[in-house]
C-alpha cells in the first residue's frame, strides 16, 4: 500500500476484471460455466480504489457478485477460472464456484450467496483481530440492497460497541435485482443510518477509482487514529443484469443513466492518463493472463467422485 | 493417588462451569458470550464471574441480537478463537438458523477444507412450571438434519463436562444442548480437564430384556422406568446416546441384536426426529427387531400443569410401553415416581 495512487497499476487491475468478466460473457454460452455469474461490469473502480488502498494483511469479505473484489485482490486468477468451470484446480475444488470464491493466500475469504449473511461474520472477523491486538482491517463489501436486512444493522451496532476495525464498503447500484432503492426504504438513508449507529460514514460519488483510493486511505487512518469502524457508501451503476450475461430490461430513463456511465467509464479515464505505450504493454500483459487462467481451467481435472463426501467436516 | 484420576462429585451445571474455566485458562483464544453471560446469575453459575476472572473480551453480555451474533462467533472463530456463544433457550436459536445453517455448517466445504468454524453454541432446553410454547422447545431434530454440524447432549455431569471440552477443542461448530433439569445432577467428575469422543454413546445400565434410548433428560426418566421394571421381572438396557450427531449407531444396533426389541424415548417430537432416525437405521441394519418410540405430544407444550404433564414421556409411561413389548400384563400401571428435579424446579428462567 502506498497513499500515493498507481495509476498504472489501477488500470491493469481494472482492465484485468473488465476483460474478465467479458470472457466470461464470450463463454458463457458454450456451457462451460455451469453456474449463476453476477457480474460487476460497471462497478470495478470499487473494488479497485479500495484494493489499491490495503496491505496485503487486510481481511476482504465480499459476496456472489465477487469477481472484481477476488481479481482487484490480486487473487489467484488460474485458480478463479477453474473454479468458474467447476475443475479440481479451482479455489474451492469446484465446490463453490462463482458465488463461493475464496483465496487464503490473500485473505479473501469465501464468499456468500445469502445476502448480507457474511457481514456479521466481518464483524466477527474484526473482533478477533481486535482480541489478537492485530492493525490490520476487515474490508466488507456488499451491496445497498443488503443494508435492508436487519442483520446489517446488527452487525453495524455490534461493530460500533466494539470499536471495531472494519470498513463496510456499500457498493450502491440503485439496485437490488430490479427493485429500485426509493421502493425499499425512504430518504436516501444509508449514510445518515450508519451514522446514528456510530460508525463514521461518507458517500463517495462519481464512480472514480482514485476517489475510492482517497476515501479508503481515509478510512484507514481514521481506524488508525479514533478506532471507530468505517463505511463508504460509493455510488455506481450496474450495466449487465443482475445475474447471468443478459442486458438488463430498462426504462429509458435508466437506459440514459446507463448510458450517462459508461460515457464515463473510468477505465477510459485512467487509460487516457498513460502513454501509448504503456496502455499496450498492459492490454498485452492482461490478454496473456486471461489467456493463461482459460487454459489451465481447461487442463485442469474435475474433482474425483470420491471428493464428493470430503471436507463436510474438519 | 494419581493426580489425573482424582474426581469428584459435582453437579451438571458446575461441570459445565468447570469445564469452561478450565478451557479459558488452556487457551486464550477460548471466549464466552450470549445474553446474560456476565450476569450475576451467569447462567445457572456455568458462566459466573468468568468476565471477572478472565476479563470483559473474554467473557461479555451481547446487544439481543441473535442473528448476527452467531455470524460474529463464526467470524471470530475463522479468525482462529473459540467463541463458546450461550443462548437461555433453544427456542431463540431460530433466530439464528440462517447463520447457523447457511454459514457455519458450509465454510468447510465451500472453501474446500482452507476453512473451518470452531464455534461452539450452548443451548437450554427443558420442562416445567410453565415453560409453555415458545421457551420449552428441543429442536435437536433440525441440526442434526445438517451435514456440517455436530450437536451433543450430555446427560450425566460426567458428560457434560467431557463434552463439552470436546466441543471447544473440536474444529467444526457444535451445538452443545443442555436441560435445565439436569443442572442439579451429581455425580462423580475428573477435576481435571479431559474429553469425552463426539459420536460415542454409553451403555448407562445393561440388560437383556429391551434396549431403551433417551436422549438427554428422557434418559433419566429411562433409568428411572428401568427400575420400576424390575419389579416385573424385565431387565431393560438404557443406552445415552450423548451424541445426536454423529450418532453412535453401533452402540444401539449391538445392544438390539441382543434383546430385540428397541424403544427410544426422544426429549423432543416424534416425527421426523432423533426416534424415526433410529429406528430407520435398526430396520435396515438389523433383523426382526420391534421398535416403539415415544416422545412429546404432537402438539405445542402447553403451560398448565394439568396438561404438561400428559405432554412428556414420564418413567411410568416408558415402563409401561417396555413392559407390554416385552409380553407383559398390558394393564399393569407402574407407580408414578416422584421427579424431584422438576417439582422443585421454580424459575424463573
Ligand atoms: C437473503 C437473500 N434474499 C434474497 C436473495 C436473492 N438476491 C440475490 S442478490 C439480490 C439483490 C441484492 O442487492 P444488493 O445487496 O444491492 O447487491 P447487488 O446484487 O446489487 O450487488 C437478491 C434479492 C438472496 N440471495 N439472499
Amino acid at each position: 500500500m502506498k497513499n500515493q495512487f498507481d495509476i498504472k497499476k489501477a488500470y491493469y487491475l481494472f482492465l484485468l476484471i473488465r476483460k474478465s468478466e467479458e470472457k466470461i460473457i464470450e463463454l458463457y454460452n458454450s456451457d462451460k460455466i455451469k453456474s449463476p455469474v453476477h457480474l460487476s461490469i460497471g462497478q470495478e473502480a470499487i473494488a479497485v480504489g479500495v484494493s489499491l488502498a490495503l496491505s496485503k494483511s487486510d481481511i476482504i469479505f465480499s459476496n456472489y457478485r465477487g469477481h472484481a473484489h477476488f481479481i482487484a485482490r490480486e487473487a489467484n486468477l488460474d485458480k478463479m477460472w477453474a473454479e468458474l468451470y467447476g475443475k479440481s484446480r479451482g479455489t474451492a475444488r469446484g465446490k463453490g464456484g462463482s458465488m463461493h470464491l475464496n483465496d487464503i493466500s490473500k485473505n479473501f475469504m469465501p464468499t456468500s450467496a445469502i445476502v448480507t449473511s457474511a457481514i456479521p461474520e466481518a464483524v466477527g472477523y474484526a473482533f478477533a483481530l481486535k482480541y489478537k491486538k492485530k492493525n490490520s482491517v476487515v474490508i466488507c463489501y456488499h451491496g445497498e440492497g443488503a443494508t435492508d436486512e436487519g442483520v446489517f444493522w446488527e452487525s453495524l451496532n455490534f461493530a460500533s460497541l466494539h470499536d471495531l476495525p472494519i470498513i463496510f464498503i456499500c457498493e450502491n447500484n440503485r439496485y437490488a435485482i430490479y427493485s429500485h432503492q426509493n421502493t425499499r426504504s425512504i430518504n436516501d438513508p444509508i449514510v445518515s443510518r450508519a451514522i446514528s449507529f456510530g460508525i463514521d460514514a461518507e458517500r463517495i460519488s462519481g464512480n472514480s477509482t482514485e476517489e475510492f483510493f482517497k476515501a479508503t486511505i481515509r478510512c484507514k487512518e481514521k481506524i488508525k487514529n479514533n478506532s471507530k469502524p468505517q463505511l463508504l457508501e460509493c455510488m455506481t451503476s450496474r450495466w449487465q443484469d443482475h445475474v447471468g450475461v443478459t442486458q438488463p430490461e430498462l426504462s429509458k430513463e435508466e437506459e440514459n443513466n446507463i448510458k450517462k456511465a459508461i460515457k464515463h467509464d473510468d477505465l477510459k479515464n485512467l487509460e487516457n492518463k498513460l502513454s501509448k505505450d504503456e496502455v499496450l504493454h498492459i492490454k498485452k500483459r492482461v490478454n496473456k493472463e486471461i489467456e493463461h487462467a482459460i487454459k489451465f481451467a481447461e487442463a485442469s481435472d474435475f474433482p474425483r467422485s470420491s471428493e464428493l463426501l470430503e471436507n463436510v467436516y474438519y | 493417588m494419581d493426580k489425573n484420576l482424582e474426581k469428584k462429585v459435582i453437579n451438571y451445571g458446575e461441570a459445565i462451569y468447570e469445564a469452561t474455566y478450565q478451557e479459558m485458562q488452556r487457551d486464550n483464544n477460548v471466549f464466552a458470550y450470549g445474553l446474560g453471560a456476565d450476569d450475576p446469575k451467569g447462567h445457572y453459575g456455568t458462566t459466573k464471574d468468568l468476565h471477572l476472572k478472565f476479563g470483559k473480551n473474554r467473557c461479555f453480555d451481547t446487544p439481543l441480537s441473535e442473528d448476527g451474533m452467531t455470524g460474529v462467533g463464526i467470524g471470530a472463530a475463522m479468525a482462529g478463537l473459540r467463541p463458546i456463544f450461550i443462548h437461555q433457550r433453544m427456542d431463540f436459536l431460530l433466530l439464528c438458523m440462517n447463520q447457523i445453517v447457511n454459514m457455519a455448517s458450509k465454510m468447510r466445504y465451500i472453501s474446500s477444507g482452507e476453512h473451518c468454524v470452531p464455534l461452539v453454541i450452548r443451548v437450554a432446553i427443558g420442562r416445567s412450571w410453565g415453560q409453555g410454547a415458545q421457551h420449552s422447545q428441543a429442536l435437536q431434530s433440525f441440526f442434526m438434519h445438517i451435514p456440517g454440524l455436530k450437536v451433543i447432549a450430555p446427560t450425566t455431569p460426567h458428560d457434560a463436562k467431557g463434552g463439552l471440552i470436546a466441543s471447544i477443542r473440536d474444529n467444526n461448530p457444535v451445538i452443545y444442548i443442555e436441560h435445565r433439569m439436569l443442572y442439579k445432577n451429581a455425580g462423580y467428575v475428573p477435576t481435571n480437564s479431559f474429553e469425552i469422543e463426539i459420536g460415542k454413546g454409553r451403555v448407562l445400565k445393561d440388560g437383556n430384556d429391551i434396549t431403551i434410548v433417551g436422549v438427554s433428560h428422557t434418559v433419566e426418566d429411562s433409568l428411572r422406568a428401568s427400575e420400576l421394571l424390575k419389579s416385573v421381572g424385565v431387565n431393560a438396557e438404557v443406552i445415552d446416546p450423548i451424541s445426536l450427531s454423529p450418532i453412535d449407531y453401533e452402540i444401539i444396533r449391538n445392544s438390539v441384536m441382543k434383546t430385540k426389541k428397541l424403544l427410544v424415548v426422544d426429549n423432543g417430537w416424534t416425527r421426523c426426529g432423533f426416534s424415526s432416525e433410529i429406528i430407520t437405521d435398526v430396520a435396515i441394519n438389523c433383523e426382526k427387531i420391534t421398535c416403539e418410540r415415544l416422545g412429546f405430544a404432537d402438539c405445542p407444550c402447553p403451560t398448565t400443569p394439568s396438561l404438561e404433564k400428559h405432554f412428556y414421556p414420564n418413567p411410568s409411561s416408558i415402563a409401561k410401553l417396555a413392559n407390554r413389548m416385552c409380553g407383559g400384563n398390558i394393564d399393569w400401571s407402574p407407580p408414578e415416581v416422584v421427579q424431584h428435579e422438576i417439582l422443585s424446579f421454580k424459575g424463573p428462567f
